[in-house]
């Protein structure tokens, strides 16, 4: 039962990864793509929590809680360089 | 028992995150993709990190997914003001059916000054008063 819950789970998730990565590849502006880099964070942290489970291996919860955070500071980042002057998409 | 709870958390936040992936392909600007990716997003790391707990039931495990959950619920929105605060001002061009962007007449890119109400009321008593003058 779990098992055939985690195989769906990996593919949803896969299927999420790419519609990211499309938005990453395609979108007109650079915060187009700062918002897709944070979603592909997002399921990669779903996808860290259903290994966890996978594996019984409960240490990857810090795995986690690690991407997170470096997402979080790489969309501030991000943000600070756009409104600074970087790249202008007028 | 709890296998079946922990397997439709984990299937709950799969669908959440696989809408917040449609939204972003499918939305069409700036705005309206942050929309869908940051709530939906969250939400399905959220219920991830719920499944893990219960799965686990350990004390140290749960410990550490609520610290993860408030984490993500403090940090999902203050990131989503920064991007689309920084996506405004760097002048994306909002989608064409967009009916209210009350920054537009209020808000002056040059000098990042945002102007209240009260100084337009001002400012249109002072040229109704220049059209008395005129006539």
């Amino acid at each position: 039962m779990l098992g055939i819950a985690i195989n769906i789970v990996y593919l949803m998730l896969s299927l999420a990864l790419l519609f990211a990565f499309i938005r990453l590849t395609r979108g007109p502006s650079l915060a187009d793509r700062v918002v897709a880099l944070e979603l592909i964070a997002s399921v990669v942290v779903g996808y860290v929590g259903v290994h966890a489970i996978d594996t019984g291996v409960s240490s990857f919860l810090d795995v986690a809680i690690v991407i997170s955070l470096t997402a979080f500071l790489a969309a501030i980042g991000f943000a600070r360089f756009l409104e600074r002057g970087g790249v202008k998409d007028e | 028992m709890s296998e079946i709870f922990v397997s439709i958390l984990l299937l709950a936040g799969a669908s959440f995150m696989v809408l917040a992936a449609i939204g972003i392909v499918r939305l069409p600007d700036l705005p309206t993709r942050m929309h869908a990716s940051t709530k939906a997003g969250a939400m399905g790391a959220i219920l991830t990190m719920a499944g893990v707990a219960l799965h686990f039931s350990d004390s140290a495990v749960a410990a550490r997914a609520i610290a993860f959950i408030v984490f993500i619920l403090l940090t999902a929105p203050i990131a989503a003001h920064v991007i689309g605060r920084a996506g405004y001002f760097t002048g994306i061009t909002l989608w064409s059916g967009t009916t209210k962007d009350e920054l537009r007449e209020r808000y002056d890119p040059d000098s990042h000054k945002l102007s209240s109400g009260l100084e337009n009321k001002t400012e249109r008593a002072v040229s109704s008063r220049d059209e008395n003058a005129s006539d």
